[in-house]
């Protein structure tokens, strides 16, 4: 399928990234490219194919395993906001929301 | 330094980890002449190669001490006392950056160590320092580390691989006998191919993912890279096993790597796909493993050719599978919690969409595109419903595959060591070169790339051997008496 700029630019919001006007054209052929190769799996007959399991197989029971509902210890709170770019009063600080 | 001093600081570094920790045990070495060591060697031969990105001599002078002191104590022995272990950026070390080789982490300073580290560490192994690697693992020559490029220690103007380069490298070239890369699509077995040394994709879920940076969850896998097959066995043993931290480890028991090492590989029935024979494969490389398989059968296997009927579509399967993750999996660099924020965001909007402007790279962008498309209201069922299902038959292929044969044989890359910048405007030939290696990962199988040949230019090239879930045990037997029966020069390091 071909793909456009306003296409671009709508899946560009939903992954919350920002290309430039300029970058936009570059860009789109390069994704164009690369859907066109990915095209080559509707060749593929999939009526009543299961889907793959979205563990796969190997994990085993264990993935699946559940453990007490205990509390324990995790990160303090300093440590959790050791990399925040911005925080106060125990808090991660972001600009104003509303 | 003297001569004879340096000659056997060198000697030192490159000795093979089980070596160390027997001569670390014996008292004949200490851990930090082993580390100190590893560190000049890093010193000398980093500026050109430029494998690491972060190395903090004194944290690993002082975790050396540790140890020594650990083995002076007397008690356990420690399986890998003093040994020094490179990482690569992706995996968590408490209090030692972590950068995935990206921007948006450029000052990530983890609160917490991956599983993997700290089973190393409670094994006396040292770690050396991070290594480059691409960018949040996507790529496939180590070339879209957002700080530095890293070269192939035998051509200079070669790429080392991807996107563990830097732990090849750092294995290749001598700076430490052992390395923890990670895999989703190859990333280990590819660059330790491209730089004649072991790397190993364990099967899904016998390694613990947990403080392994994230990039396609249903696919990713800590993968070791070694110079021989007895090491790989000793890190393997040290690394596997159920974690409570990770849901998708397994509790499958891990066997004794090492004890069945030396178990015969005499009738092991091996297949080769009739599909990876096809017109992409380099003539050198297809001589070199097709001489391979001779020497495997030389050994008592019995070869067959074996058929992998989808195998031309695990490429477009895996570039829509593993894009769709990390879109979701990258959606938490939100500059928020932790990594890049722009200085001077007008509200909360345009911080997330300037930050990770400016924070990721170019394909790591691209991924997320075509990942958020594939899963985006509308397309969902035609791409990412469709991949699941063709996941689903490319697996289904393996399984009636190994009911015939132990193991399968196959090369590991199209192509050898491949010029920097060669590839990198190109990003479809660059996904086409994981031809070979996605399907493990899809697959969820183990797979280890042994060196087999070098070309003509002097470039190694590496031989693939993929066994059923949790057969790393046959798999490492069969490397080891591969290796012992045909042993491989390396070409001269350029540094």
């Amino acid at each position: 399928m071909s793909v456009t700029r306003e296409e671009i630019l709508r899946i560009a919001e939903l992954a919350k990234l920002h290309f430039e006007e300029e970058e936009l054209d570059a860009f789109t052929v390069q994704f164009q490219r690369i859907l066109d190769y990915i095209e080559k799996l509707r060749a593929v007959p999939i009526e009543g194919v299961e889907d793959a399991a979205h563990v796969p197989a190997s994990a085993g029971p264990a993935g699946r395993m559940l453990r007490e509902d205990r509390v324990t210890p995790s990160l303090a709170v300093g440590e959790a906001l050791g990399n925040a770019p911005d925080s106060g009063r125990g808090h991660f600080k972001v600009p104003k929301v509303i | 330094m003297p001569a004879q001093a340096a000659g056997r600081a060198q000697a030192l570094s490159i000795d093979s980890a089980y070596r160390i920790r027997e001569a670390v045990h014996r008292r004949d070495r200490s851990a930090r002449e082993t580390a100190a060591a590893a560190l000049a060697r890093i010193e000398k031969a980093d500026r050109v190669l430029r494998a690491f990105l972060t190395v903090e001599p004194e944290r690993v002078l002082a975790r050396a001490d540790a140890v020594d002191r650990l083995v002076a104590q007397g008690g356990a022995p420690l399986p890998l006392a003093g040994v020094p272990v490179a990482v690569k950026d992706n995996i968590c070390t408490r209090g030692l950056r972590t950068s995935c080789g990206s921007k948006i982490l450029a000052n990530f300073i983890p609160p917490y160590d991956a599983t993997v580290i700290a089973r190393l560490e409670r094994a006396g192994a040292v770690v050396l320092g991070k290594t480059n690697c691409d960018e949040f693992a996507m790529g496939s020559s180590t070339e879209n580390s957002a700080f530095q490029t890293t070269h192939n220690p035998y051509d200079l103007d070669r790429v080392p691989g991807g996107s563990s380069g830097g732990s090849a490298v750092a294995v290749a070239a001598g700076m430490c006998p052992l390395a923890l890369g990670s895999e989703t699509g190859g990333s280990v077995r590819q660059p330790a191919s491209f730089c004649g040394i072991l790397g190993l994709k364990p099967t899904y879920g016998r390694v613990s993912r947990y403080g392994l940076v994230a990039f396609a969850s249903s696919l990713d896998a800590v993968g070791p890279m070694a110079n021989d097959a007895r090491d790989m066995a000793l890190i393997l043993s040290v690394i596997a096993g159920h974690d409570p931290a990770d849901a998708t480890s397994s509790a499958v028991p891990v066997p004794d790597y090492l004890a069945e090492l030396q178990l015969p590989v005499k009738g092991m029935r091996l297949g080769i796909p009739r599909e990876y024979f096809g017109p992409g494969l380099d003539p050198a490389v297809r001589e070199i493993v097709e001489a391979a398989f001779r020497n495997a059968s030389a050994l008592g296997c019995e070869i067959e050719e074996v058929s992998l009927p989808h195998a031309e579509y695990a490429i477009a399967d895996y570039y829509i599978i593993a894009p769709a993750e990390a879109s979701s999996n990258l959606a938490r660099y939100d500059a928020v919690r932790y990594g890049y924020r722009v200085p001077d965001a007008r509200d909360l909007a345009d911080m997330y969409r300037r930050s990770r402007r400016e924070g990721f790279g170019a394909e790591v962008k691209r991924r997320i595109m075509i990942g958020t498309f594939a899963l985006s209201s509308g397309y969902y069922e035609a791409y990412y419903g469709r991949a699941m299902k063709v996941r689903r038959l490319i697996q289904e292929d393996f399984r009636r595959v190994f009911a015939s044969v132990d193991a399968l044989l196959a090369p590991v890359s199209p192509t050898p060591a491949f010029r920097i910048g060669e590839k990198v405007d190109d990003p479809l030939a660059m996904y086409l070169s994981d031809i070979f290696t996605v399907t493990a990962n899809l697959v969820g199988i183990p797979a280890i790339s042994i060196p087999c040949g070098n070309t003509p230019e002097g470039l190694p090239v590496g031989l693939q051997i993929m066994g059923n879930h949790f057969a790393e045990a046959a798999i490492l037997r069969l490397a080891h008496a591969y290796l012992q029966a045909c042993p491989v020069a390396r070409p001269p390091l350029q540094a």
